[in-house]
């Protein structure tokens, strides 16, 4: 009997890599509803947790942070109290106007700007609330929504700030010992968790009894750096990003949610992973069935491959929707961070790091000999 | 390796094949220089008490156990010159094993066991469909069966499945691994008469190792396995 149609030359096959095999995937997926639904659900609440960590940590860091990622600048120059070493830190940190004179001058440096900085409480209508002020030029000001840069004995307040304390522009206020007038509404700032207000630095100084600012807000031509200044001045210069290790707090408080959120990661890798090797042993029989009638070890990895992104895939969306509406309501209560960003990069690791534990578990495939399809002993 | 053009249906030869396994310190012999020729269109059974090497004999003719010494041709294809991936596309192509237990995938249905081979070949499930339904119809699986998983399935309905999967890629050989063990008399004597018909039917060369000696009168020829011998 002619076998119609077929070719005469046997040749070895793999799928192309454009064609990824689900025949055998997502009927078993279909087949053992269960089991699949409860990994899925065990991937999405991971991911879920894994979108509120992110959100939060996003959220952390922008309430002990934005009013220094918020400013038009690029290196922050950090100096330090007669003595006493340069160390990158706010509440440490102190320039000498000859310091800031040098960097002024400085060749590449188009703006050195000082930064007064401090804590202290603001009483408006007879409520009080913790505010870090910042006096500084009005250059440096986050975009005004209304009102004007604020003169002395004036501040510009955040927009949340003034929608709490129903400020607007012309409202006295207390802050620390100065009573201030509220001069604009800035967009929401704040720093080491309180919300920024805005005032000139000589008026920054009688407030907070200071005399020298804080630290200086450079704009270098090319984002190159000081280079010898540093040595000759006493000062410590770094770029915006790694100024916020000098936020009190904040290193400590990003890495312990950082540290989380991998533990998370990794765990949810090994979840998978353990998942799909449980079940790799138990299609064994199959597998050799199907490397007993011509099924290649590539076919078959390739084919549970898909299984597992199906599985991680699924979950890792329904967890992201979950945490993403989950944040839009925890952002009335805390600080959180949602946007599509924050939910699709721990949606995205999840996916990633699942798949990399299912490819550990799924590597066993090429290890089943087909000769087990056979039966017993041999 | 790739496999070299193959001219004729030659079915399946083997030349002097010996395999042995290791034993504690010395090696068992499972197969003694065994020499076995089977036409297209013959069926030829391999009976023999346990032990003695039948099922040695037929995973090594399914190019599953590579043989300490000898020929194992396949459609004039000698297997023992091919790499394990040739190997593989071998069996894909040329060899169809019905299993002894009857080894269906338990999430697919019917028509699926025979349409997975479809997607291992990385053809078109979808127009291969029909071609599955005829052949389960041929072996007396046609209507609703075709849509039931094996658990839904009788032995000997499971077994019709088995056979019908290992036609499916019209094989020259056709290996078969005791089919009736699961089976009463009356089931296995359907089983075997319907592997013979299909033996015809499709040309295959036909080895069924089995220790059931009542169904030997079916077959075309009947060979003895003793101690790794054949006679």
């Amino acid at each position: 009997m002619e076998r119609a149609g077929r070719a005469d030359k046997v040749e070895e096959y793999s799928p192309p890599a454009g064609k990824v095999p689900v025949f055998v995937a997502l009927r078993d997926i279909q087949f053992a509803k269960g089991r699949f639904a409860l990994m899925g659900a065990v991937v999405t609440l991971i991911t879920t947790l894994v979108v509120f960590l992110y959100g939060l940590t996003g959220g952390l860091a922008s309430a002990a942070s934005s009013t220094i990622t918020g400013l038009r600048a690029d290196r922050i120059v950090f100096g330090a109290p007669a003595g006493a070493a340069p160390t990158v830190s706010f509440s440490n940190s102190t320039v000498s106007p000859a310091q800031a004179a040098a960097f002024a001058s400085a060749p590449g440096v188009s703006s050195a700007r000082p930064l007064g900085l401090s804590l202290t409480r603001l009483t408006a209508s007879e409520a009080a609330t913790s505010v870090s002020v910042l006096g500084t030029d009005a250059a440096l000001l986050p975009p005004l929504k209304s009102g004007s840069a604020p003169a002395e004995g004036q501040l510009a307040v955040g927009s949340d700030t003034a929608a709490a304390y129903h400020l607007a522009p012309g409202a006295q206020v207390q802050v620390g010992p100065e009573k201030l007038t509220v001069s604009g509404i800035t967009e929401q700032r704040s720093f080491s968790h309180a919300p920024t207000v805005w005032t000139t630095l000589s008026t920054w100084e009688q407030l907070s009894g200071q005399n020298q600012p804080t630290a200086l807000a450079l704009s270098t031509a090319s984002g190159a750096g000081p280079g010898a200044l540093d040595a000759a001045q006493g000062t410590k210069t770094v770029s915006l990003a790694d100024s916020l290790s000098g936020i009190n707090g904040f290193d400590a408080e990003q890495g312990s949610l950082q540290m989380i959120q991998g533990f998370l990661f990794v765990v949810s890798a090994l979840v998978v992973g353990a998942f799909f090797t449980v079940w790799t042993v138990q299609r064994k029989p199959d597998i050799a069935v199907l490397k007993a009638v011509g099924a290649s070890s590539a076919y078959l990895v390739r084919d549970a491959l898909a299984q597992a992104a199906a599985v991680l895939f699924g979950g890792a969306v329904l967890g992201g929707l979950a945490g993403a509406v989950g944040g839009v309501f925890a952002a009335s209560a805390v600080p959180f961070d949602v946007s599509v960003l924050s939910v699709a990069v721990p949606v995205a690791v999840m996916v990633l790091l699942g798949l990399l534990g299912a490819v550990l578990a799924v590597r066993r495939i090429t290890a089943v000999d087909p000769l087990a399809a056979l039966g017993a002993s041999r | 390796m790739t496999l070299s053009e193959v001219k004729t249906r030659t079915g399946l030869a083997l030349h002097e094949v010996t395999l042995t396994y290791p034993d504690g310190e010395n090696r068992l012999t499972a197969l003694d220089r065994v020499n076995l020729e089977v036409a297209p269109g013959e069926f030829t059974a391999v009976a023999g008490p346990s032990g003695s090497g039948k099922s040695s004999l037929l995973a090594v003719a399914a190019t599953l156990l590579r043989p300490d010494s000898g020929q194992v041709l396949v459609d004039g294809q000698d297997a023992g010159a091919l790499g394990p991936g040739a190997r593989t596309a071998l069996r894909r192509e040329r060899l169809g094993i019905v299993f002894q237990q009857s080894n269906l995938l338990a999430s697919l249905t019917a028509v699926e066991q025979l349409l997975v081979l479809e997607s291992v070949r990385g053809g078109r499930v979808r127009t291969a469909r029909r071609r599955a339904e005829e052949l389960l119809a041929s072996v007396g699986l046609d209507g609703a069966k075709q849509q039931r998983r094996p658990h839904q399935l009788s032995g000997g309905e499971r077994q019709r499945v088995n056979i019908a999967r290992a036609l499916f890629g019209s094989p020259s050989v056709l290996l078969v691994d005791e089919p009736t063990s699961a089976l009463d008399h009356e089931r296995g004597a359907q089983i075997v008469d319907l592997l013979a018909e299909v033996t015809r039917t499709h040309g295959t060369a036909t080895v069924m190792v089995t220790h059931d000696r009542d169904l030997l009168g079916r077959v075309d020829r009947v060979l003895e396995m003793q101690d790794g011998r054949l006679r």
